[in-house]
Formats: structure tokens, sequence, C-alpha cells
């Protein structure tokens, strides 16, 4: 990807809170036009990179551009150039919500005619129309989280920063907010922070993956799919001795590893499942279907198990999201 | 600092949806009301220099009620990320949310206009010391919301910021005017006392315009708005 087309482009950023570090040395970039979510467990440094990428506190070691501006040194043009929907979107709850809108504009210098149109705009396309005179705090957390939203396009940035756009809201909301966000393809370069794995897979281009500061994986979701694919199971069941199943399937080649599920919680004890990892680039399907109806056991199912990007997920993130924060300085 | 006004003009509206500072401005009004009574009156000298005296002791407690969510709430709320992440100078914040609450204190003096009204008609008071009176409560409160704003800018929390500002102009307020009185003051003190607020502010209820009386008053408040400043831009490194 040349570099003039990173909208978001992030170099060895580092942010450190008195002795825990936050977020430790991440670099990633975000092409122009593109939906790419921020995922990681809670308190994996989420908030605090987009926090610095949004000029609100300097990064400790490191930096950014967005949009060509340096954050530190062009904080004011960053500003300019990007909307940012803070974490539980806090607002003016005394104003209402044409007026909250109206002020951002003033705010952001945008001449009266226009802030008008783009009010329109925004109430239009983040249904607001029923609550445009309503009181900011006396509306529900869905319609607060569009206010956000409604304000950060309001100024129709090439960059949109999205702190956790779905949290809280119901199911239908969720829906909506992911279509807008959707829509918002080509047009804007959005980063959103999740820990919501289908978000990631029903919004986004492309996924990083950060967990205790660090990032732990990049890719499309399908990139991610398939890189878990590699280690996904085939499940086999049939009837038969177990320990003799165990070691026909074994003896397949392009197994890698075999094992017995607990049975146990089955309703059929006389069937045994046994769970076969391949080894890289074999489907094994066929041949454990083949060595199973030759030995004569009766065969139920021979299943690939879709390997999901949520466990892919709490694999690279389990080893890390409860370790404790890295102490810097003790070692010198 | 060309975004100030927009943030003034929110902070004065958003004062009017505050029973806050309705709680504030009654207080104001009715402990005026009871100070202009006792002076008016027959045999009384047509001045509103009593009244004038009055309303400094009063704003030490209205105006730091008035001043405390200026940026506590802010903090408290979060409402603080959306606005810096604006494109604002920490400047504009502040010197809005100064110029703001100034706005609300003009409108919180506009009732007492009436008793100048009174006094005129009845008493037949001369304009000139009146003026002077009110430029110096001006003043006065002006350099009080500085300061409560600076206080509110250290904690999320409006009662703190409330009470840390009320005990700053207690001490520089009505501290010194009792320690005035005390014959036995050494040299020192006695000038120290001399230039707290109450004794330079009452030359201006007496009538006396003293360019060294304002500025004084103008540069506490500068001072403490640089400070403010310094507050908000210290949270990036934190």
């Amino acid at each position: 990807m040349p570099e003039d087309t990173q909208l978001i482009s992030v170099q060895q950023l580092t942010k450190v809170y008195g002795h825990v570090v936050a977020v430790n040395n991440i670099s990633f970039g975000v092409a122009k036009g593109q939906i790419v979510g921020f995922l990681g467990p809670n308190g994996a440094g989420k908030s605090t990179t987009l926090r610095v990428l949004t000029c609100y506190q300097p990064p400790t070691s490191g930096g950014a551009t967005i949009n060509g501006f340096d954050i530190f040194h062009q904080s004011e043009q960053v500003r300019q150039n990007l909307g940012y929907l803070p974490e539980n979107v806090p607002l003016y709850g005394e104003m209402k919500v044409e007026e909250y809108l109206d002020f951002r504009g003033r705010l952001r210098k945008m001449p009266r005619e226009l802030r008008r149109k783009r009010i329109d705009y925004v109430v239009e396309r983040c249904w607001l129309q029923n609550v445009r005179q309503r009181l900011v705090g006396q509306l529900s957390k869905g319609f607060r989280q569009r206010v956000g939203l409604a304000d950060a396009l309001l100024h129709n940035p090439p960059v949109l920063i999205l702190d956790e756009p779905t949290v809280g809201l119901d199911p239908t909301q969720i829906r909506e907010t992911r279509k807008l966000i959707a829509g918002l393809r080509g047009q804007h370069t959005v980063l959103l922070s999740t820990h919501i794995l289908p978000e990631v897979e029903a919004v986004c281009d492309r996924a990083i993956i950060i967990a205790s500061g660090r990032i732990v994986a990049e890719g499309s979701p399908d990139e991610l799919r398939a890189s878990l694919r590699l280690s996904a199971r085939v499940l086999v069941e049939c009837r038969g001795p177990a320990k003799e199943i165990q070691a026909a399937l074994a003896r397949v080649s392009g197994v890698a590893d075999i094992e017995l599920l607990d049975h146990a919680a089955s309703a059929d004890k006389q069937y045994v499942t046994a769970a076969l990892r391949s080894k890289e680039g074999y489907d094994i399907r066929e041949e454990a279907a083949r060595t199973v109806i030759q030995h004569g056991w009766p065969l139920r199912e021979v299943r690939l198990e879709h390997a999901t990007l949520e466990e892919y997920f709490v694999q690279v993130t389990a080893n890390q999201a409860y370790a404790p924060a890295t102490v810097r300085g003790n070692a010198q | 600092m060309s975004r100030a006004p927009t943030i003034a003009r929110r902070e004065l509206s958003s004062y009017f949806c505050s029973p806050i500072a309705y709680v504030a401005m009654a207080l104001f009004l009715v402990a005026c009301c009871a100070a202009f009574w006792r002076d008016f009156d027959a045999g009384q000298p047509a001045e509103m220099r009593h009244l004038f005296e009055w309303m400094v002791w009063i704003l030490v407690a209205v105006i730091p009620l008035l001043c405390m969510g200026l940026l506590a709430q802010e903090w408290a709320t979060g409402t603080i990320e959306t606005l810096m992440t604006a494109p604002v100078a920490d400047s504009d914040v502040v010197l809005g949310k100064f110029l703001g609450s100034l706005g609300f204190f003009l409108v919180l003096l506009t009732p007492t206009v009436l008793y100048v009204l009174l006094i005129r008609i009845y008493g037949g008071a001369e304009l000139g010391p009146i003026v002077a009176g009110y430029l110096g409560i001006v003043l006065v409160g002006a350099m009080f919301i500085s300061v409560s704003l600076f206080c509110s800018s250290m904690t999320r929390s409006q009662v703190v910021a409330a009470a840390l500002a009320a005990a700053i102009l207690i001490l520089v307020t009505i501290v010194p005017y009792f320690a005035r009185e005390r014959a036995t003051l050494s040299t020192f003190w006695r000038t120290v006392v001399d230039q707290a607020v109450f004794n330079r502010y009452s030359d201006f209820s007496k009538g006396l315009i003293d360019s060294g009386n304002i500025v004084f008053f103008l540069a506490t408040t500068v001072v403490f708005l640089f400070l403010t400043v310094k507050v908000l831009e210290s949270r990036r490194w934190k």
C-alpha cells in the first residue's frame, strides 16, 4: 500500500500512565476509504490509542499522522480532519439535539448556511428526525449514541474515529448503527474500536487485534478466519470401540493430532466422537470417512468444525488479557 | 481565541437551565434586597455604598456556587473529551467559560439597577459614585469568577471546587477585613492586608476610581485564567 493513501498512520506508538504501559509500541495504517476494526478485550489499550489519535492525550513516544497531519505538531488540523465518537458518548444534557449540533458546528467554524444543510443531513442520516427538538439528557442510550455519531459526521471529516459505537444498544439499534457505519465506506475512512466480534465481521474491511497494549494479529476477517482454519478440527462420530477407532484414525495420512471427546453429556453412549486436527494443507475428511467405513463402524457424521473469529480472538488474547500490565523500569 | 464566544454563549445559555444558577441568583438578590432595605430609609445618606460593600460579602458565597461546575462537571461527565477533540485551543475553553460566567454575573446584577432608580427618585443620589461602585463590583466579580474557574479546573467534584473557591475568597476578602482592625499588626502584614480585595474594593464603593485598583483586579483575573489554562494543559502530561 503506497504511503500517501494511508489516511491514518501510526508509528511505534507508546503510551505510559505512571508505571502502567497502556499501549506498547504499536504501528499500523488505515488506507483511504477503509473501515478498520480495532479489536481487543476491555483494558487492552483501545481507547487510549484512540485518545492519542484524536489529540486528547499525547503519546509517550512514537507518533501518528491523520490525513497527513502530525498529531503532535499539527493538532488543530488533525482535529479539523476527524470526527470522534468517544466511549460512553459524553454530551451536554441540557441542550436540545439541534442546539447541540449547531453548537458543535459553530465550534468548527462552519458558516451558517453550511451548518444548517449539514445538520439536516446528519439528522436524517442518523435517524434523529423525531428527536430534533428533544433535550439530549432525556434521550435513550441509543439516541444519544446517534447524536454522538451525527456530531462526528457533521463537518464531513475524511477520518472518523469511533470508540465502541454500538455498546449499550439494543439488537435493532446495533444493526441500524452497523448499517449506518457500513454506509460510510468509501466516503470516509473509519477506525472503530469494539470488543464485539460480529461487529468486525459485519462492517470491517480489516481488523487489528490488540491485547495488553500490543498488536497480536491483523488482517481481513477472512484472512483471520483462514489462519484459523489451519487449526480447525474435523469431528468424526461413529459407533464402535473407542480405543480402536482412535488408533485407526490416527493412522490416516494428514492427521496431526487426535483426541476423543468426552461423551458423558451425549445421549447416546455407544457413539464415539473423535476430533482430528489435520496437518497444514490436508483435507482429511474423505480419508477419515473411508477408514471408519472400512472397519465396519457405523458412521454418523463427519464435520469440519468451523472456527469462528470469536475463538481466534479468545486464542490470541487469552494469554495476555489478564496478564498484569508490564511495569517499566524495574530491571534497569 | 476565536472560538471563545461560541463556548461563552453555550455556557451562558446553560446557566438558564441549571437549578444551581437560580439558587445562587435568589440568594444574591434576597441578600442584596435585605442590605438595601436597611439603608433605604429616612435620614440615611442617599448612596449605595453599603449595598456595594455587602455585595462583595455575598459574592464570596455566590460566585463559587455559580462557577463550581464550569470545568468540574466537564471532567465528571467526560464532555471535556468531546470539547477538546474539536479544533479548539485550551485558552478558548477557559476564556469562553470565563466570559459565559461573567455574562451571567451581569444578568445577576441587572435587577439591582432597580435600587439605583429608587434611590435616584427618592433620594436624589449622585450617579458618579454609583457608576464607580458598579465598575468595582464587576471587577471583583471577574476576579472571583477567575479564582472559582481555576478551582473548578482542578477537580471532578463540584462540591470540592466550590469549597476550595470559597476558602480562597474568604482568605483574600473577609480575613483581611478583620485583620486590618487589629492594632498590633506588624508593618509587613499590614502591607499584605492592605493589598487584599476588600480594602481595594472599598475605594470603588466610595466613588474613587484608582487605576492601581483596576490593574490589581484585572491582573489577578488574568493570572488565575492563565493558571486554569495551565491546569487544562497539564492533563496531557498525566
